[in-house]
């Protein structure tokens, strides 16, 4: 029992579980498996851009411009459609992929080659991909009716039971779990960031890793544009503006430690979970939505102390480790 | 991303003149860099070179300067606290609320520098006392703070200051020289003297060195770095005071996006942000620089926008630019 609840996702699943029941008490129907899908769905996004963000952290860095990258990627395409509708949408999707992944690139370049802090290349990128937003917009909107009823249709198109968009997110999540489990590139992640020191002895290449780590963010973050853009059936300057933080608070929340080399797909999609069910509950139980960045507030610091706790190792100190600093920003 | 394994220690054969390593140094470079975007901007706008014009121009930046100076100790030693706008908007919030029940200048002022207080106390307690990773840490207390501000603003705002609360941000002591301008000046004096001229100082910069060896030689890791949390909570109410009376009103989306532009100005002022290196006199000038480049902007009618874009090239440039040089100058060797 226990262990048990030492284990980050099974005490995660039963909090989500006991908040769903609590919530279902004042709203009758919040657990009904059709509102469970809803939230789902509507927790895709966040759930495919948390993943991006946990491969980032596991090599020890932080991927602060993934929103900014999406609302730039989301205006190019949103764009791209408005002016050429007959393009077909696949198209546009690989488009959006290879727009994000190449943001990504050159986050990755940044980090790798200049082996600048990975903090201050993704604060530079935020101000700047977003800036290019508006810049490529000149401050207009994408609006519904500019964009093909394709475009907007997919992702909400049912099929066998959830929208599409639900199942690009169980997609990217088997994906992602694959990526870091079974291929060389996952081992090396939890590598570079477990023990840099120990992982370039082993053979591998930090810089290249992170880059790669900053790629694949970027390009997860593309292809949420897509979806994010599309089902919101709008794309403007300011869209998902401070969502990195979101997605940040998913991994902290899911157990990823921000340290670097901890941390599992389960956790990263719970932690998403967590914060799409709170943020679906709070209209439902007459709680003002102005709440909800407070509340995610606490939940952040909350799980932050819970996780030093989880990490902390029972013992005593002697000697840091120096090659692993605790801290790291 | 201290990679011990990939870090090169060289001890240079020679150290060079004192003169030559003055010239050579982050904060000459980046003087340099002000006079010329100075020179450029009188030429690039008639309305420029106008003492009252430049006055202006100051307010761009005393008000971030503020936090920057504090916000650089922390860096120094380690540490970031990205929650800085957030405290700004719950201090401006809380003077707000105290303004519409009636409360003078004087109990503004205490409570918005209180609330910056308690917010780093807050900070301070959850990462020196609870030794957890700040970064992290601010972003949680950053959504807690604004989200405060949120819960009891909503979509609506405070108005209504008294008209003697109006000095911080509009007033000027003497001909052009604001209040904010003259508080800013006499901060980076006062920063500067403690970071370089007291044992308190020496300490931050030892402990962003080598926490390890700090523990070791006795200092107080922890309380030092619980008084800078402190520090930069002051400092940030300190900044919404000037700024909640230069506005004359308070939403929950006050001061968005500062953090960045804060910890923009520390590093173009040449801290490094693994900690253990950086000047005052860096992040005042830096402080300019960032100024100049967003007042200069305005005049030629670039959107706000589009500025943060060249701040954030700025930040890259500035921080690859040594980097790249001295890969070279390894490379030629």
């Amino acid at each position: 029992m226990n262990r048990l609840l030492k284990n980050r996702e099974i005490l995660l699943i039963v909090i989500i579980a006991i908040m769903v029941a609590a919530f279902s008490t004042r709203a009758p129907g919040f657990a009904s498996p059709g509102n469970l899908a809803n939230i789902f769905n509507d927790t895709s996004i966040l759930i495919i851009l948390a993943l991006g963000q946990m491969t980032v952290i596991l090599t020890k860095s932080i991927d602060l411009s993934v929103a900014a990258n999406l609302a730039f990627t989301g205006m190019a395409v949103a764009m791209t459609n408005a002016a050429y509708p007959d393009l077909p949408l696949a198209f546009l999707i690989v488009m959006a992929i290879g727009i994000g992944a190449f943001l990504g690139a050159i986050n990755g370049f940044l980090v790798w080659a200049l082996q600048i802090p990975p903090i201050v290349v993704t604060l530079g990128t935020l101000t700047i991909y977003r800036g290019m937003a508006f810049v490529l917009s000149g401050g207009g909107w994408v609006n519904a009716h500019q964009m093909t009823p394709t475009f907007l249709n997919v992702p909400r198109m049912p099929m066998l039971g959830l929208p599409i968009l639900s199942w690009i997110a169980i997609l990217i999540v088997i994906g992602a779990w694959f990526v870091l489990t079974r291929l060389p590139f996952g081992r090396a992640a939890y590598a570079s960031g477990g023990n840099p020191t120990a992982a370039v002895y082993a053979g591998v290449d930090i810089g290249r890793t992170r880059f790669l780590a900053f790629v694949l963010s970027g390009a997860l973050a593309g292809l949420s544009s897509y979806l994010w853009v599309s089902r919101y059936a709008v794309a403007y300057v300011d869209i998902a503006a401070g969502f990195e933080l979101d997605t940040v608070a998913a991994c902290v929340i899911g157990g990823i430690s921000i340290a670097g080399g901890i941390g599992s797909v389960a956790g990263a999609v719970l932690g998403a979970l967590f914060l799409g069910v709170i943020k679906n509950a709070l209209p439902v139980i007459g709680i003002s939505p102005f709440a909800q960045m407070a509340i995610s507030g606490i939940v952040i610091v909350l799980a932050v102390v819970f996780n030093a706790r989880a990490e902390k190792k029972a013992g005593r100190i002697i000697l840091r480790n120096r090659a692993a600093p605790e801290v790291t920003a | 991303m201290n990679d011990v394994a990939t870090t090169k220690r060289v001890i240079p054969d020679r150290l060079g003149t004192k003169t030559s390593r003055m010239l050579a140094s982050w904060e000459i470079l980046l003087l340099g860099v002000a006079v010329l975007i100075f020179i450029f901007n009188s030429f690039a706008s008639p309305y420029f070179l106008n003492a009252w014009n430049l006055s202006d121009a100051t307010f761009n930046f005393t008000e971030k300067a503020m936090i920057a100076f504090a916000m650089a100790l922390l860096v120094i030693a380690g540490e970031i606290d990205l929650s800085v706008a957030a405290i700004i908007a719950l201090a401006s919030t809380a003077m707000g609320a105290a303004a519409q029940a009636g409360i003078g200048t004087p109990g503004l002022v205490a409570i918005g520098i209180c609330t910056g207080l308690v917010c780093g106390a807050f900070n301070g307690l959850l990462v020196a006392g609870l030794r957890l990773p700040s970064i992290v840490v601010t972003i949680g207390t950053m959504s807690l703070f604004r989200g405060i501000s949120y819960i009891i603003l909503g979509d609506q705002a405070y108005g209504k200051y008294p008209d003697s609360f109006a000095y911080f941000g509009q007033g000027y002591v003497a001909w052009v020289f604001s209040f904010e301008f003259v508080l800013f000046i006499v901060l980076a004096i006062a920063f500067a003297i403690l970071l370089h001229a007291t044992n308190f100082g020496r300490q931050i910069y030892v402990i962003g060195n080598n926490e390890f060896a700090a523990r070791f030689s006795g200092i107080p890791v922890e309380r030092v770095k619980f008084i800078l949390f402190l520090l930069t909570g002051l400092m940030a109410g300190v900044a919404s005071v000037c700024l909640t009376s230069r506005l004359g009103s308070t939403r929950p989306s006050i001061a968005q996006g500062w953090e960045l532009e804060i910890v923009t100005m520390v590093v173009l002022g040449g801290v490094s942000i693994l900690g253990g290196a950086g000047t005052i006199a860096g992040v005042v000038i830096a402080a300019f620089v960032m100024g100049l480049v967003t007042f200069g902007l305005g005049l030629l009618n670039v959107p706000g926008i589009v500025m943060s874009i060249f701040v954030g090239l700025l930040l890259i440039i500035t921080i690859a630019v040594p980097i790249i040089t001295r890969r070279i100058r390894e490379m030629s060797r």
